[in-house]
């Protein structure tokens, strides 16, 4: 597959990734084609949010072998800026706080930074399309005056990343425990907000601890992850069955998968 | 808009014909008096601020050791092509001329601008005021010009508010003083729009002194902004400032500066104002660049309820040290002073601030605020907090707060993830920082200010 590189999806290749010198993912295969939905399931400490981070590019973190392609071009070498810019998307499990600086204005320079140079970003156009967002986040206009994150509630701050995920149309976009900390009625709208964004042109990486945002947001392949592999994949019937039996039934799996990196 | 890096870094050859050569003594003194054909009292406020400049001891209280890098002999403290400065760009030198049309000022006097100087390492250039202005009485010149044509104003209050043994860089600055603005503005009389000085090093191995007095009469208004740049040289060049202002009853003076020196200029300039009864003075102060800038701005509240403040900006880069801070100083009851100071060190840049606030015993609601906020980017960056605030008596009211932030790496790549680049990430978070005091801004300058900010951080990323 690797010597023809599929052009519509994103796909890792036996990635393996250290951080201080602790082996965290090991050895992960997965392609997440546009169009689909895949979820990640699994254990905590099972390094689900660090292949989030790793594929953003997070400085922290070390990668050792394996692959990451974003329509056949390898994206390991490229800044996060880059990847970013060139469609990739993360909504953040704990996303970082920028005193001072406003919803809108940050927004703004995200979608400024991906014009080509010299090209001033239209401010009524922006405007429009930042209002008809928000419209369909259920989010008071008086939002984008706040700054980014700042004194925020959970909900509130999940909601700001599908916010941005809505305004900087990426070709694929993980969302790492998007559903945390989020009360019932805010998960919905949450939901609603990523499944009006479902297309032909988005690939989602869902990453999530529990079956439950699996309800309402119907992933097409779920994917359960343990010690820093996929251990199992199937449909959307899998989540329901790992509600059913929890992770137990892996854990001899866990093991298994443990032993080399001990010896 | 086209963005240089270095927007102020460039010179143009010398073509000066009036040198005072290098070095500082008595017959310097009378080479500048001379060809500024000073009134004898003057000259003899020259000489004496020379001999008062060479028995003080360098500064010590003020923590730097740097200042001894400092060679008086190796200065040259005064240059120009003339002492009259034109009411006309097109009469003005076309060397001169470019290098203020490539730092924006004759465009920014057409947009927004009631009147501009333009003054070139010792002197003014160019120095207009829009013909309104004039009409409403207002007093736009050069100190020279001002101490000769307006002498029975000029003199009442020049050296009164900043005393030539205020300091040794005051007394360094009566001794050679050049250049610099004299303004007075009649009773009632509101200016609506800035005037604005540029002030402009050219030469290597030089000193500017420019001197500036602006007295607002009672109930009158004025907003007056500077700007500065130097091309970056090797060597060390000095900018020795002494800034008077004085709002009499009712007035309202406010004082904005955004400075951009290159990294080679010691920066150490004497700014106070005096307010009088219901007057207002306020300093807006941004400092960006320069190897070392001392500075102070204060406010002596001389009348009741007269008001004093100062919201500064500092920026140090790696290799930069930016000491400043405010100097309120309270003298009658009902006053009330506010100091809001931000600053940014990033690489190995260190920012001081030091205040000096100043209640007596005697004194009644009387009134302060100081709020220091710090913003350190990255671990080796330094910043320091020396607030020296005392108040006596039992009827009036301080408060301070103080706080450090770190731009974390987390936030960084936060912002990464969304597309800028680690130089748009930092500056963001930068103005982000400095965002609540810049909106008290102008509009024009807060928009000079966002921009050399994105400079700053453009140059300090790998």
């Amino acid at each position: 597959m690797f010597l023809s590189p599929q052009m519509n999806q994103l796909s890792i290749h036996n990635l393996r990734v250290s951080i201080a010198e602790q082996e965290i993912i090991r050895g992960l295969s997965l392609d997440v084609p546009k169009g689909e939905i895949h979820a990640i399931m699994g254990p905590n400490g099972s390094g689900k949010s660090t292949l989030a981070k790793v594929l953003a590019g997070h400085p922290d973190y070390k990668v050792t072998t394996g692959e990451v392609q974003m329509d056949g071009e390898n994206v390991l070498e490229l800044a996060p800026d880059e990847r970013a810019r060139k469609g990739l998307f993360l909504a953040f499990q704990y996303p970082s706080e920028i005193p001072g600086v406003s919803i809108a204005n940050f927004l703004r320079a995200a979608v400024q930074a991906r014009l080509p140079e010299g090209e001033e970003l239209e401010a009524t156009d922006y405007y429009a399309k930042l209002y008809e967002k928000m419209d369909l986040l259920e989010m008071d206009r008086s939002f984008t005056s706040r700054s980014v994150n700042e004194g925020f509630s959970g909900g509130e701050k999940k909601r700001n990343e599908i916010l941005q995920l809505a305004m900087l149309d990426p070709k694929y976009a993980v969302l790492d425990e998007t559903d945390s900390g989020l009360d019932i009625d805010a998960l919905k709208v949450v939901a609603n907000g990523v499944n009006s964004l479902r297309s032909p042109n988005l690939g989602v990486l869902l990453i999530t601890h529990y079956q439950r945002l699996l309800d309402y947001i119907i992933p097409d392949h779920v994917h359960v992850m343990v010690q820093g592999r996929i251990v199992r994949s199937g449909g959307k019937e899998l989540a329901l069955e790992l509600e059913e039996k929890g992770y137990e039934s892996y854990e001899t799996v866990k093991d298994e998968v443990a032993e080399p990196a001990l010896a | 808009m086209e963005i240089e890096r270095n927007i102020g870094n460039f010179a143009y050859p010398e073509t000066h014909t009036h040198d005072a050569g290098v070095g500082l003594t008595e017959k310097t003194i009378h080479f500048i008096s001379d060809i500024k054909d000073d009134p004898d009292w003057v000259r003899e406020f020259r000489l004496k601020a020379y001999k008062t400049f060479m028995s003080k001891p360098m500064p010590t209280h003020w923590a730097s050791k740097d200042l001894e890098a400092i060679v008086f002999e190796n200065i040259r403290y005064y240059l120009s092509g003339g002492t009259q400065p034109k009411r006309n760009w097109e009469d003005v030198p076309d060397d001169v001329k470019r290098t203020f049309e490539r730092l924006g000022i004759p465009e920014q006097e057409r947009k927004f601008l009631a009147g501009v100087e333009a003054q070139f390492d010792s002197e003014a250039v160019y120095s207009n005021i829009k013909k309104a202005v004039g009409e409403q009485g207002v007093i736009f010149v050069g100190s020279a010009e001002g101490l000769k044509n307006h002498p029975e104003i000029f003199r009442k209050w020049f050296g009164k508010v900043i005393p030539i043994g205020d300091n040794k860089f005051s007394a360094l600055n009566s001794a050679v003083f050049s250049g610099g603005s004299f303004i007075y503005v009649p009773p009632g009389v509101k200016v609506k729009h800035p005037l604005q000085a540029y002030f402009r090093i050219n030469a290597e191995n030089f000193g500017q002194f420019e001197r500036t007095l602006i007295i607002c009469d009672e109930g009158s208004e004025l907003t007056y902004m500077e700007g500065c740049t130097a091309p970056k040289f090797n060597t060390a060049t000095l900018h020795s400032a002494v800034v008077e202002l004085v709002a009499l009853k009712g007035a309202k003076l406010q004082y904005i500066t955004v400075q951009n020196w290159s990294s080679n200029v010691f920066n150490l300039v004497t700014k106070r104002g005096l307010a009088h009864e219901d007057a207002e003075v306020k300093w807006i102060d941004c400092n960006i660049g320069s190897r070392l800038t001392m500075k102070y701005p204060g406010v002596i509240m001389k009348g009741r309820r007269a008001r004093g403040e100062v919201l500064s900006i500092a920026l140090a880069g790696d290799g930069q040290h930016q000491d400043t801070g405010a100097k309120m100083i309270h003298a009658a009851d009902e006053t009330t002073s506010n100091i809001i100071s931000k600053s940014i060190s990033i690489g190995q840049g260190r920012a001081t601030y030091r205040g000096l606030v100043q209640i007596p015993k005697h004194l009644k609601n009387c009134k302060n605020n100081t709020e220091c906020d710090a913003l350190l980017i990255n671990s080796t960056s330094r910043t320091d907090t020396y607030p020296a605030i005392t108040v006596r008596g039992t009827g009036n009211s301080v408060q301070h707060e103080a706080s450090v932030s770190q731009v974390s790496a987390e936030q960084i790549f936060y912002m990464q993830q969304r597309g800028l680049t680690e130089a748009q990430a930092m500056s963001l978070s930068v103005n982000g920082f400095v965002n609540d005091l810049v909106r008290q801004f102008p509009m024009e300058y807060s928009v000079e200010l966002k921009r050399l900010i994105e400079l700053e951080m453009e140059g300090s990323v790998g």
